[in-house]
This record gives C-alpha cells, structure tokens and sequence, in this order.
C-alpha cells in the first residue's frame, strides 16, 4: 500500500493500533475539504503496529486533546516536502470543552452553556478530575 | 484579585491558621468587631432551604455591623425562572458585596465566581463541599484541644455519605501526628477514594471498626447521622439507624478531655444524656461556626 507523500500538511504518527478513527472524529477531519490518509495497522519498530493520519493541510490541531487520548503520538509538521518540526505529546494541564462530566448531579450537567472542564490532578496517572464537581474522566466519556 | 472560597482546599495551612487566629481575636473582644462590615452588605443565596447554615451566616454578618439580604429556596429566586447561576450570581453582585450560596448542584458556587466580581463563599453544593463547615470543625477542635496536630479522631456513624468527614478528613490530614478510628456499619464506610488518595497516600494511620473498643484512645470523636435519604429501603435504614448510638453509659471509659462534635441536626445518635457532659462540644461548634464565618467574611473582604 503506498499513499503520496504530503508535500505541506501535517503527520499524526505513533498512533496507538485502532486509535485513528477516534481522533479522526474528535479532530472533526471530516469537515475538511482537503485529502486525509488514514493509515491502520501500519508496522512500527516500537510498538509493532501503529495507525497514521496523514492530513494535506496546515491546519491549527488541537495538541492537548491528542495528548489526553494518546499520549504516545508524535505529530510531523510537513513543509516543501520535508518535516520541519517533530512534536511529542504531553498530557495537558486543562481539557476544555471536549470531554464531558458524567456526573448528573454537576452543574455543568444541568446548564448547557457551561464549558466542561477538566483539570490534570495527577501527571503520573494520567488522572483529569471535572474543575465543577471532582469527578474523574472516565475514558469513555470521549 | 478576589478570593472566593469555594473547597476547603482552596486554603493553604496559613490562611487556615490565619482565620482561625482572627477568630480568636473575635471570641476575646467582640465588641472591637461590631462595626468592621459596616455599609457592607452578605446577600445569602440558597437555592435550597438550609436554615442553620443561613442563620450562621446572617448572624456572623449582623454582628460584625453589615447587613443581609437574600432568599433561602430556589422557588422564590429567579432560578425558578429558568436562569443560569452565573447570571444571578453577577446580577446579586450588584445589589451586595459578599455572596453566601447554597445550591443543590455540585460545581454551582464555583460558576458563581467565575462569573460575579464579589467573593463567593460556597454554603454547601449538592454532597460535594462545604467548606465552611470544615472551618467551623477545625476551630472547634483547636478551641477545645489547643492544637490541631497529635490526635486520635474518631467518626462514628454514616462515613460513606457524609461530606463533612470526608472533608474534615482531608483538612486534618495535612497536620502531623494524626490518626483515624473509622467507626461505622460495613455498608456506610468511609469510600475508597478516601482511604486511597488522602490515607494511603499520605501514610496516615486508621483503623477501620464497626465496634466502640477505640473510644478510650480517642482526643475527638465525630458522631454523624444516619439519613433516611441515603438508603432505598426502609428495612436497612431501620436496621443500622440505631447501630452506633452514643449514650452517656459508654463515655465512661473515654478520656477525660475528649471532645464529642457533631455537625447537626442530631436525631437520636447522641443521647440526650450526653448533653450535659462536660466533654460535649456539639452546641459550643455552632457558636464558633459563627465565629469562624465572620472571620471568613472579613478576610474575603479584606477587613482588618
Ligand atoms: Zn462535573
């Protein structure tokens, strides 16, 4: 399977095997008009297999989300052809806006203009706890 | 920038110190604090009716020379109406300079102060937080055991539901030399996320018993009610209501200088005979509720 190089765009690698559609939906790559590759199960020396999105476009992604739902991905900025700048993932101090609290008895739950919001509380874990209520993210909540 | 209080968290060791030291200042010469808040203004917003707190916190304004103003249920505020708390909270901070909020939904008070430019102090959210009932125990304990370090505390009764241990636990967990007897019904323990995040995370001695073989051990024994609301049927509430009565009878082996708290209401944990001994502390801790509020009023509206 060969897939042509982008010449300007932007690389998601290292995506966690079976990982690639969630961030397809989250990213909302659908809503562009340019070409985007989604490559699944391609090998990868460390982890044996990854996925790869490959996006034709210099678009502004969200770091932070990407961060949060797999940490293990490296995100290529493509220019002329060549990667100009190599990104890692880092757990983001806040989630605004994109993980939602399941807590029924949370504000947040109840008022729909209310942003949910979620704040790291534990780097090591990789625990996120809902700024209203202390509820912990669940990973499902995505 | 304006301080609200929204956790018991959002408090440092110092600060805590620091209201505590005010408080006493207040209980030695009330009188030099009768006009501190005058001109001021505490609006006590109370989406849902908690009488005891309100007049806490109307009393604690009242005698440091401010007034109040305010509505205790959500039927007679604009939320009836469909509003967002963040629209009442910056339209009551038109009308006062303090807010006390009272609301059933975890997170409200916070929505608040992001959106009023006046302190939010939170007066209880949904089972979530109330700080100021935290405060009123820290105070009570240093009053009557003149430090809040080297202690045996016991809590009796429902550990599972009730935010104020769990609260109470995390605050006093930052001081050296403390320990827990957990005493309660299996079923209404202390929940996991307690023993794990703040006990075990912090290396802090309990014990965890549904017996009264402790109490001669304990500096402090927090009694809590069972309530009627927490059980789907009325055959376990009946069971274990009566489990973990405190009765004059069973004090006598307890320390002499053992302090009896309990938040209140009581229904029938703490027998009426208790009430005269010495050690009970539970109508004192509404006194110093006060206190420790109007401590919290001035430093939010930075009084001195
Ligand atoms: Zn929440």
């Amino acid at each position: 399977m060969t897939i042509d190089s982008i010449r300007n765009g932007i690389v998601i690698d290292h995506i966690t095997a079976g990982k690639s559609m969630e961030i397809y939906h989250i990213l909302e790559l659908s809503k562009l008009d340019c070409s985007v590759a989604i490559i699944k199960n391609a090998s990868s020396k460390k982890a044996g297999k990854k996925d790869i999105i490959k996006i034709d476009s210099q678009l502004d992604i969200n770091m932070d989300i990407l961060g949060y739902i797999d940490p293990t991905i490296t995100v290529n900025i493509v220019k002329d052809g060549k990667i100009v700048e190599k990104k890692h993932m880092e757990l983001p101090d806040h989630i605004d806006g994109v993980i939602k609290c399941k807590n029924p008895r949370c504000i947040s739950s109840i008022e729909q203009e209310i942003v949910h919001s979620f704040k790291l509380v534990d780097r090591e874990n990789g625990i996120y706890r809902c700024v209203y209520c202390e509820t912990k993210a669940e990973p499902e909540t995505l | 920038m304006k301080k609200d209080l929204i956790g018991i968290t959002d408090l440092s060791k110092e600060e805590l110190a620091e209201l505590i030291a005010i408080a006493e200042k207040i209980i030695e010469d009330p009188v030099a604090y009768s006009e501190k808040c005058k001109g001021k203004k505490l609006a006590t917003c109370f989406f849902e009716p908690s009488t005891r707190t309100r007049l806490s916190f109307e009393a604690a304004m009242l005698e440091l020379g401010g007034s109040v103003l305010g509505f205790s249920e959500a039927n007679s505020s604009s939320a009836a109406k469909g509003e967002s708390v963040a629209d009442t909270a910056r339209t009551i901070s038109c009308y006062a300079d303090i807010i006390a909020m009272r609301h059933p939904k975890e997170g409200a008070p916070m929505v608040a102060a992001q959106a009023a430019p006046i302190p939010i102090i939170n007066a209880g959210d949904g089972g979530h937080n109330h700080p100021t009932q935290t405060l009123t125990d820290l105070l009570t304990i240093y009053r009557e055991k003149g430090r809040l370090s080297d202690l045996k505390i016991g809590f009796c009764g429902d550990l599972k539901f009730g935010r104020t241990v769990h609260s109470l636990i995390q605050a006093m967990s930052r001081y050296e030399g403390i320990s827990f007897v957990l005493i309660s019904p299996e079923e209404l323990c202390v929940p996991e996320y307690i023993k794990k995040d703040v006990l075990d995370g912090k290396n802090i001695p309990y014990v965890e018993t549904s017996s009264w073989d402790e109490l001669p051990e304990l500096d402090i024994l927090y009694m809590t009610r069972v309530q009627r609301e927490r059980f789907f049927n009325e055959a376990d509430y009946m069971r274990l209501k009566d489990a973990f009565i405190l009765t004059a009878d069973r004090l006598q082996d307890a320390k002499p200088d053992l302090c009896i708290m309990h938040p209140l209401p009581r229904v029938n944990e703490i027998e009426r005979a208790v009430d005269e001994d010495p050690r009970a502390c539970y109508f004192k801790q509404a006194l110093y509720g006060k206190y420790i509020r109007m401590a919290l009023i001035l430093k939010l509206l930075g009084v001195e």
